[in-house]
């Protein structure tokens, strides 16, 4: 649930600032509404598509094909948030600049107003793929039923929704660069969590070893039906009786990931 | 994407040798056999069969493994080697009639 609400929050903020900043620098352009409202819709219905298409090819794999389909899919998962946490921090303001600068072009007559219906969409499908795809992760990895994660994604929207226009009318100051840092931190134990469920299912397929079966056994200090357990197993990828590889995917990805974000912020150019 | 060529790489695909067979049925949401008796220290392939015509899932914690097996449907699923013990599983649709226990011996 809390692991559900907390992807859809953050990559609908994500889609929800970009609208927010199109917004803001189009003010009182005529017909700007239809052109914003046109854009998030086509996202959504590629966002759909996407959803759609990802969940016929897991009815469509039998046997071992299962666990495949779900490790590979939980792999893209754990690449794209990888790639997002790595990339995200030093690009996250020159989308914000390049986006202003997409709507005075639009505001001075220099692009045709569908620039920015587009630019919306591939945000929002870009984000809403996402988003899918990373529920899909979710609910391969088990632990949360179709009805809590349909709460925490319906909770993360509306959280991210009411965000953006938070921005957008600039009755809240968000302190955006803490706001990141903390949320970065938490998609990091998520990635390297999706990574050790991403293992546990190829061991179940019998396509890697499992090393250790399990490497510990923490059930009775923290089962993994008590609430805390959950949560961890939810957002940290916490496991009482991990094998062996589970806990090596999810060292190398955590590790890997986190040179990545480091590697790339010795990259950002300092501005005050 | 590093990790995975990596881990793939360094780690050998799994063992080609025949592997142990053990079955289960799930008829009514209940398994039989609800005690299942399999040797300890080996490789396990676990085939279940679903006789009801609606979906389940085989979970355990114990065993750390869950996959849906379609109804009328059947699944393989790789378990162990295990320890001596014993380690319950039930199906996660039909939790309270749908239960059994491995036992590693
Ligand atoms: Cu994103």
């Amino acid at each position: 649930m809390f692991g559900a609400a907390l992807i859809v929050f953050r990559e609908s903020l994500e889609a929800a600032l970009l609208i927010s900043i199109v917004a803001a620098a189009t003010r009182g352009l005529s017909r700007r509404n239809f052109w914003i409202a046109v854009g998030i819709a086509a996202g959504l219905a590629g966002s759909l598509v996407v959803a759609g298409l990802t969940e016929r090819i897991a009815e469509l794999a039998e046997g071992s094909g299962q666990e495949l389909f779900n490790a590979a899919v939980l792999g893209i998962a754990v690449v794209m948030l990888g790639w997002h946490n790595i990339w995200m921090a030093r690009h996250g303001r020159e989308m914000a600049a390049q986006a202003k600068s997409v709507g005075h072009a639009v505001k001075s007559g220099q692009r045709e107003m569908s620039a920015l219906a587009i630019l919306i969409a591939i945000a929002v499908l870009r984000e809403g793929s996402e988003t899918a795809l990373f529920l899909y992760g979710l609910a391969a990895g088990g632990g949360s039923s179709h009805a809590s994660m349909l709460g925490g994604g319906l909770t993360g929207l509306v959280a991210g929704v009411v965000a953006g226009w938070a921005l957008y009318s600039g009755l809240a100051r968000i302190p955006l660069r803490h706001f990141f840092t903390v949320t970065s931190g938490l998609i990091l134990l998520l990635a390297a969590g999706l990574a050790g469920q991403m293992a546990r299912f190829l061991v179940q397929g019998d396509i890697v070893r499992p090393l250790a079966t399990p490497l510990w056994d923490s059930s009775s200090l923290l089962p993994m039906d008590s609430v805390i357990g959950n949560v961890l197993h939810l957002v940290a990828g916490y496991d009482a009786r991990p094998s062996g590889m589970q806990v090596l995917f999810y060292v190398l990805t955590f590790l890997i990931i986190l040179a990545g974000m480091r590697w790339s912020r010795t990259l950002t150019p300092r501005t005050a | 994407m590093k990790a995975l060529v990596f881990a793939c790489l360094m780690l050998p695909v799994a063992a080609i040798a025949a592997d142990l067979e053990a079955s289960l049925t799930i008829r009514n949401h209940q398994f039989s056999p609800a005690e299942l008796k399999v040797p300890a220290g080996k490789k396990i392939k676990l085939i279940v069969q679903n006789q009801d015509p609606t979906p389940e899932e085989f979970e355990s914690h114990e065993l750390n493994r869950e996959k849906v097996i379609a109804g009328n449907g059947k699944a393989t699923i790789y378990i162990g080697p295990l320890q001596p013990g014993k380690y319950p599983f039930f199906g996660e649709f039909n939790e309270k009639t749908a239960r059994g226990v491995v036992i590693a011996e």
